[in-house]
């Protein structure tokens, strides 16, 4: 495929992508939107108000950067496991394997899909955030490259699993046992200063605690972890992830027999 | 020398589970070709043909489309082909015409040139009319014919179709013959067809293989193999039952109810023979027609050989 070409069948993808989260807006856009609400009436408000300040920022302020990331992550992970399972499912992934196109422009695609949703999310969230907190960006152009790179690398995550998995149950898997532990024990809610010392140390292997903090650094100023590390780690863990991706789709895991 | 469409040689596949679906098989298609790959269920039709457009992995072998090895450049490989498979995989929740433009677009094709394709493929399978109609909402027929139009959007040299009729109605099925007639005479499109119905690939293909437990067990044109029919099996409808077997010399007659006999006519026979020993007899014979199609009839003697099983008794199924 000459230059055009590949731009045209990855803008495809991307659009169809795109389609089929608005498409189904209640199922993809509307919930996140909706539990985010609680969480922020319910721990920010109601809570948040006995809890008083944490790191000298207001609990409603400190949660709030930890919820839109957490959105971010579940939904960009959740958008690709499950548009790429479905199509697994339904066999019209043959569609994408007949075609000439390269297989980093069918994860390229598939990932900037993905990504549009976690941060589709993420503005929403922002949004609503917006009624109970004021933001005041500290760095706005880091906070943005963080939330990116985030969105991508769970994106990608998404794809892998959906490469891997070989019924609906595998795909929720890691969202309910692996994501959603690790975001709460990645210091949306809480300090990990608060901690005793080794569950500080423990807490320093979560990956999402880097991205968390990275975000918060780049909204409220504040931070438990070095942010120069934090980017470093993340960039590795995209290349990673993107090259077992791709190694995957070219050895037809899960697609070919 | 102008390169075959398709040429596999020593293909083999053995499947996760030791399964030896194809062992070794060589096959030619010329450009051009309107060629049919015939074989029972399980025979390994689907898989050769999914290894040809990279849905299968290929065990061993050599695979070459238009000249172009697929192990060096499958991508330029694949812009030769169009694929119909044998089952259902659009996504049934996306519109008619969406499904043949996203097609278009993972081919590289601009909008500007794809949309009045679509429109043109569309309107000739008869689906115009339902293409913003969410894909599960189409009959069984219509599906293959989505199916039909998605492969041709890219315009590929070599089409492949893996049982295109199944499932649709005769008349629509004469039609589908038409187009598929039209598009290898006019646009010279090569095309690979694998069919149940064997009027359909006598009809339509000039040339045939036919595949059996993984291997080619014939390979030739249609019209050499239809020579190969030494005996043809009539049956005739009689203008009034009969009490006794009539005897007609040197031919082997069978009744099958007591208006309807079956007559088997070996290479060299006379019909004639036949039909003036019946009127000497006084038996009328009113219709006439072939107890199975020729090609069936083939079929189904050269499958059983290189089985090597004994013709199955009614009623029962090879596992
Ligand atoms: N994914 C698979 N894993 C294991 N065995 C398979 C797989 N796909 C097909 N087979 C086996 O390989 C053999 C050939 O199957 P194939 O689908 O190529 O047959 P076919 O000639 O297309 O038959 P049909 O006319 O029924 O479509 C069958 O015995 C089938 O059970
Ligand atoms: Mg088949």
């Amino acid at each position: 495929m000459n230059a055009k070409q590949t731009w045209t069948a990855l803008w495809t993808i991307i659009v169809r992508e795109v389609r089929r989260f608005m498409r189904i807006w209640p199922q993809t856009l509307l919930p996140p939107s909706i539990t985010m609400t609680m969480y922020f009436i319910i721990f920010g408000n109601l809570i948040g108000s006995r809890v008083g300040e944490m790191e000298g920022v207001p609990y409603m302020s400190y949660i709030v950067p930890g919820l839109i990331m957490m959105s971010v992550i579940t939904n960009s992970y959740s958008n690709v496991a499950s548009s790429f399972f479905s199509n697994k499912f339904q066999r019209s992934v043959e569609e994408l394997i007949v075609s000439p196109m390269p297989n980093w422009v069918i994860m390229m695609g598939f990932v900037i899909g993905g990504v549009a949703r976690g941060l589709g999310v993420g503005i929403i969230v922002t949004a609503v955030s917006l009624f109970f907190t004021h933001l005041d960006v500290q760095h706005p152009l880091l906070t943005i490259a963080v939330v990116i790179m985030t969105a991508v690398l769970f994106s990608i995550g998404g794809f892998i699993n959906s490469l891997l998995a070989n019924k609906f149950d595998d795909i929720s898997i890691v969202p309910i046992f692996v994501l959603t532990p690790l975001t709460y024990l990645g210091g949306v809610f809480y300090s990990i200063s608060m901690l005793p010392e080794f569950w500080q140390h423990v807490s320093l292997i979560n990956p999402i605690l880097y991205m968390v903090n990275t975000f918060r650094y780049g909204i409220l100023g504040i931070s438990d972890i070095n942010v120069t590390l934090a980017f470093a780690a993340i960039a590795a863990f995209i290349i990673v992830f993107y090259c077992f991706g791709l190694w995957l789709l070219k050895r037809g895991k899960g697609l070919r027999s | 020398m102008v390169e075959p469409a398709l040429s596999i040689q020593n293909l083999s596949k053995v499947y996760g589970n030791n399964f030896h679906a194809l062992k070794g098989i060589d096959l030619e298609v010329p450009q051009g070709d309107f060629f049919a790959l015939l074989g029972p269920n399980g025979a390994g039709k689907s898989t050769t043909l999914g290894i040809v457009c990279s849905l299968v992995n290929k065990t061993s072998g050599k695979v070459t489309i238009h000249g172009v090895d697929i192990d060096q450049d499958f991508s330029k490989a694949k812009y030769y082909l169009g694929v119909v498979p044998q089952e259902f995989n659009f996504n049934q929740f996306e519109k008619v015409e969406d499904i043949v433009l996203t097609q278009a677009g993972y081919y590289g094709m601009s909008m500007r040139d794809a949309k009045p394709r679509a429109k043109q493929l569309l309107e000739d399978l008869g689906l115009w009319d339902k293409r913003n109609s969410t894909a599960r909402m189409l009959s069984g027929g219509m599906k293959r014919r989505l199916m039909i139009a998605r492969a041709l959007i890219h315009r590929p040299r070599l089409l492949i179709l893996d049982e295109p009729t199944a499932g649709v109605d005769i008349e629509l099925r004469r039609s589908m013959w038409e187009y598929m007639r039209r598009i290898n005479e006019d646009e010279g499109t090569t095309i690979i067809l694998t069919t149940h119905y064997l009027e359909e690939a006598e009809s339509l293909c000039r040339n045939i293989a036919i595949i059996n437990q993984g291997e080619i067990i014939q390979n030739t044109t249609m019209r050499d193999l239809l020579t190969q029919l030494d005996t043809e099996t009539f049956l005739l409808d009689l203008a009034a039952p009969i009490e006794q077997m009539p005897l007609v010399e040197g031919f082997e007659l069978a009744q099958i109810d007591a208006a309807q006999l079956a007559i088997s006519i070996v290479k060299g026979q006379k019909l004639n023979d036949v039909f003036s020993q019946l009127s000497a007899q006084g038996v009328q014979v009113v219709s006439m027609r072939n107890r199975a199609n020729r090609l069936e009839e083939l079929f189904v003697s050269l499958v059983e050989k290189s089985s090597g099983s004994a013709p199955k008794a009614a009623g029962g199924i090879r596992s």
